[in-house]
């Protein structure tokens, strides 16, 4: 039988920069909140030997261990979903911190086209542009830049974020708060090239920061030593805005919050007597394998865009989506991300091994709606950038496309171009089709015995052409570059789950103004229970040309306003 | 600096390969350089050839792993071992670029991968059913690596067998290649349904577990006195480079390992 606990205020489910940003608001308004988590503490202690590629970028130390809980995979439904037994498109996060441990930093905001993107594509080009008989699904986020960019400007404060003003993207109401990255060589030749094809480059907004900054919650962030081991790796110096160093002790220093870890949430608890709330949270404590129920005025899912989903599938709470009917809201609107680049081949040797997680340059000319769709057979677009993350020898071995694999030309030409070859892509956006969905799954589970997520999933004609048009501009780019030699990226056909692309998988749990295409509102308040919140890029009813996470932090400084306006006043929130 | 000492080490090695008369890269110079000293015990030639190597490697100054034999956990088998080390070696030859797998050590980095967490697939989703699924699904097989690799190594003097009539370890560099394509293009036997091993599975994890063993930090057995990174001029473990990092011209800079290193 499970142990039933004393009822706090909030719980969270997961201790990322979501779990952490909601704890971290909570607990500062007085609120009581306890935060599960069911990975190990950890922290900068734990950092201080990690420049260790094989382990930590190629084996995966600090990422989920699949062999607890994975997802189901399919290309479309004719498949038989079977087992990511393995990382490999995208690593999900475990531990205190979550991915914000191991992210890049890269913080891009979303544009304000993608908030409105349903309508201002419709203003512009008609709805035949929409697509919707082939089977595309853009719709509005129900809410716009404008009423989103304080919550943007909150996160970026409390990151710290380093970076200038773009000119292809939404106004600012104030600048970063700190200088951007330094600009190294090869950056310069980025921005020289496509300031000269009339592009508007900028340095990337990073949180690994410029120098060294103290947060309004007085949380002190160290200058960024451009170690070159960030993107999979936390970091030594308390240099990369992370929750550890930021709003996880701001929410600690409260006396408010307590961390809960090796905590695994398996079920949300309905109200038996109120089909409006839920009641709390049950857990499996993994280590000792006893269960637990943690009672709470509000749950706030913070456990990423697949668990999100899960929890309140299994929980049996709000409707399945189905790709035959289009009802039901919950799994609807899954989307991830394309890259499309180029690779240019040099005869000049560049320190391709320094670096930071987000050092780059980007421009946002063919991201969005900034450029003019017309005539193409696609919409939105991708941030095209040049990044200098510090490229590692097992991981980067480039050779080109007639090269063999393996042998003494692979090694040979593999070992010349490490520091002799640059890389641009454009990180392209992915917009939701009816036959994108997650579902859960029949066959496999968790060592917990709850089903795993099953995840449908492939690239759509949209994608594919969204890919080919940003690789050939990052060819062009790359040409003007100065390269010998431009090899572009193959075109994608179905999507793979086994080489890295990227940690951005978004919808399942999306956010809207209608509960019929949405799970939440624009507080992220579940439209059928009232004191449950869900947050992530889960709630993105699509997916940008953009890293995610300065969207994922807007929400979730949106949604703490929500769980606290909540837990004073009760009620529907978006009937202001 | 580092590779300047790099350069006259590929000299007198490729010096050295000249006057014995063995082409760069083929099976012999694979066994030779990497220390599989009393492993051929059908080859005295050869044998002997690896005492003039180690005379050779001492004049270098240690240049590379020459008897360089940390022990094995995994391959209990001499024969087993060398199998892998050479198809290791092809992968990642040596050559005047420098070492190969062998020299760098990279099959003792298998070796420990195989008797650890790598090597019993700890931290990935091992529960059936199990089926064959689409490439875009990724590896599916009920085969932990170290069973995979077992089986691969079997299957590799099969097919030797079958094409050339001897075991692989015995075949010269173009044919132990021949072989090596038909596991990377999926038509080599595993003698075993395709849903329990698929060969070019195999070949993937050879090849990557190769590179890794080549450039993983010497932590782990491979990537010999940090040999494979100063070709790459990989310069390891360094705290920082903000000192460096807005210098426009190409930086040298000593590698060093993450533990035991000068820093
Ligand atoms: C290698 C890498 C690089 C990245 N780089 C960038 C970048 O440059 N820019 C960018 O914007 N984004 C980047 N991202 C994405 C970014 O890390 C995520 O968007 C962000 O960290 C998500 O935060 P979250 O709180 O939503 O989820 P997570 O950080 O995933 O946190 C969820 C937490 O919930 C816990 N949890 C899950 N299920 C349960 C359960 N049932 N019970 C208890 N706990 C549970 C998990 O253990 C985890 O700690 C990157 C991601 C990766 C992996
Ligand atoms: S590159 Fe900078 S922010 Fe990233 S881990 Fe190294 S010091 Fe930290």
């Amino acid at each position: 039988m499970a142990t039933e606990l004393d009822k706090v205020d909030v719980v969270t489910i997961g201790v990322g920069w979501t779990g952490g940003i909601i704890a971290a608001e909570a607990a500062k308004a007085g609120l009581s909140v306890v935060g599960l988590e069911r990975g190990r503490e950890r922290g900068t202690e734990d950092y201080q030997n990690i420049h260790d590629e094989y382990k930590y970028a190629i084996r995966y130390e600090l990422m989920q261990d699949v062999s607890k809980e994975t997802l189901t995979f399919r290309n479309n439904r004719e498949q038989r979903a079977l087992p990511m037994r393995q990382l490999g498109s995208f690593l999900l996060g475990e531990n205190l911190g979550g991915a914000g441990t191991h992210w890049n930093g890269q913080t891009w905001r979303f544009l304000p086209y993608d908030f409105e993107i349903r309508s201002m594509t419709e203003e512009r080009y008609g709805s035949e542009k929409l697509r919707e008989d082939e089977g595309y699904r853009l719709q509005d986020w129900g809410i716009t830049y404008d009423e989103l960019e304080p919550y943007f400007d909150q996160f970026e404060k409390t990151a710290g974020i380093s970076g200038e003003d773009n000119p292809m993207a939404g106004e600012r109401s104030d600048a970063y708060p700190t200088p951007p990255m330094i600009k190294t060589r090869t950056l310069q030749m980025f921005e020289e090239a496509s300031t000269n094809l009339g592009y508007s480059p900028i340095m990337m907004p990073s949180a690994n920061l410029s120098e060294q900054y103290e947060n309004p919650d007085g949380e002190s962030i160290a200058a960024c030593q451009y170690c070159a081991f960030c993107e999979r790796f936390g970091c030594e110096y308390g240099a990369k805005s992370s929750p550890e160093v930021t709003v996880i002790p701001t929410a600690r220093k409260t006396g408010n919050y307590e961390v809960r870890t090796h905590a695994n949430v398996v079920e949300v608890l309905k109200d038996e007597d109120d089909d409006s709330r839920v009641t709390g949270v049950r857990y499996v404590d993994v280590r000792t394998g006893e269960e637990f129920i943690q009672p709470a005025d509000v749950v706030v899912l913070t456990s990423y865009v697949f668990n999100n989903y899960k929890l309140l599938r299994v929980s049996d709470i709000g409707q399945q989506y189905d790709p035959e009917t289009e009802e039901g809201t919950l799994g609807r609107n899954y989307c991830y991300q394309i890259f499309g680049g180029a690779t240019g081949y040099f005869d000049e040797q560049f320190n391709t091994f320094m670096g930071a997680g987000a050092l780059g340059m980007a421009f946002d000319d063919f991201n969005g709606d900034n450029f003019d769709h017309s005539d193409l057979d696609f919409l939105h677009g991708g941030n095209m950038a040049i990044t200098q993350t510090g490229n590692r020898p097992i991981a980067t071995n480039r050779t080109k496309p007639d090269t063999p694999s393996w042998g003494s030309e692979f090694k040979k030409e593999s070992i010349e171009s490490y520091t002799r070859t640059l890389r641009v892509q454009g990180q392209c956006a992915i917009l939701p089709h009816r036959d994108n969905y997650l579902d859960l799954d029949e066959t496999y589970n968790d060592v917990y015995g709850v089903p795993l997520v099953k995840l449908t999933f492939n690239f759509t004609d949209q994608d594919l052409a969204v890919q080919k048009y940003v690789t050939e501009k990052a060819g062009e780019v790359m040409e003007e570059m100065g390269a010998n030699d431009v090899v572009l990226d193959a075109a994608s056909t179905d999507y793979d789950i086994t080489p890295y692309q990227s940690t951005h998988n978004t919808g399942g749990t999306v956010m809207g103004d209608d509960p019929e295409t949405s799970v939440t509102n624009t507080y992220l308040q579940h439209w059928d229970r009232d004191n449950l919140f869900v947050v992530g890029a889960g709630s993105f009813a699509h997916n940008s040309g953009y890293n995610p996470t300065a969207t994922v932090g807007a929400l979730a400084y949106r949604c703490a306003e929500g769980v606290i306006r909540f837990a004073e006043e009760g009620g529907r929130l978006e009937e202001e | 600096m580092a590779d300047k000492t790099n350069k006259e080490k590929q000299f007198s090695r490729r010096d050295f390969l000249k006057t014995t008369g063995v082409a760069t890269g083929g099976i012999i110079g694979g066994s030779m350089l990497g220390g599989l000293v009393g492993f051929r015990l059908d080859s005295p030639t050869e044998e002997a050839d690896t005492g003039q190597q180690s005379a050779e490697q001492g004049a270098e100054g240690g240049g590379n792993s020459g008897s360089y034999n940390p022990g094995r956990m995994f391959f209990h088998n001499d024969t087993t071992f060398d199998t892998i080390s050479q198809a290791m070696e092809r992968i990642y030859p040596e050559d005047d670029m420098g070492p190969g797998a062998i020299a760098l050590g990279a099959p003792f980095f298998l070796d420990m991968q195989l008797a650890g967490e790598y090597g019993n697939n700890t931290r990935e989703y091992m529960q059936g059913p199990f089926y064959e699924g689409e490439a875009t699904q990724g590896y599916q097989s009920r085969l932990i690596r170290s069973e995979l690799f077992r089986l691969g190594i079997e299957r590799l003097d099969t097919e030797a067998n079958e094409m050339f009539d001897d075991d692989f370890r015995n075949l010269d560099g173009g044919q132990m290649d021949e072989i090596l394509t038909r596991f990377q293009e999926g038509e080599a036997d595993m003698g075993v349904p395709a849903a329990t091993a698929k060969p070019q599975d195999f070949f993937r994890l050879l090849r990557s577990a190769t590179i890794e063993g080549v450039y993983a930090d010497p932590l782990y057995r491979g990537n010999h006195n940090m040999e494979g990174w100063k070709m790459k001029n990989f310069p390891g473990h360094q705290h920082a480079y903000i000192q460096e990092i807005d210098t426009d011209s190409f930086t040298e800079i000593e590698p060093q390992p993450l533990f035991g290193g000068n820093h």
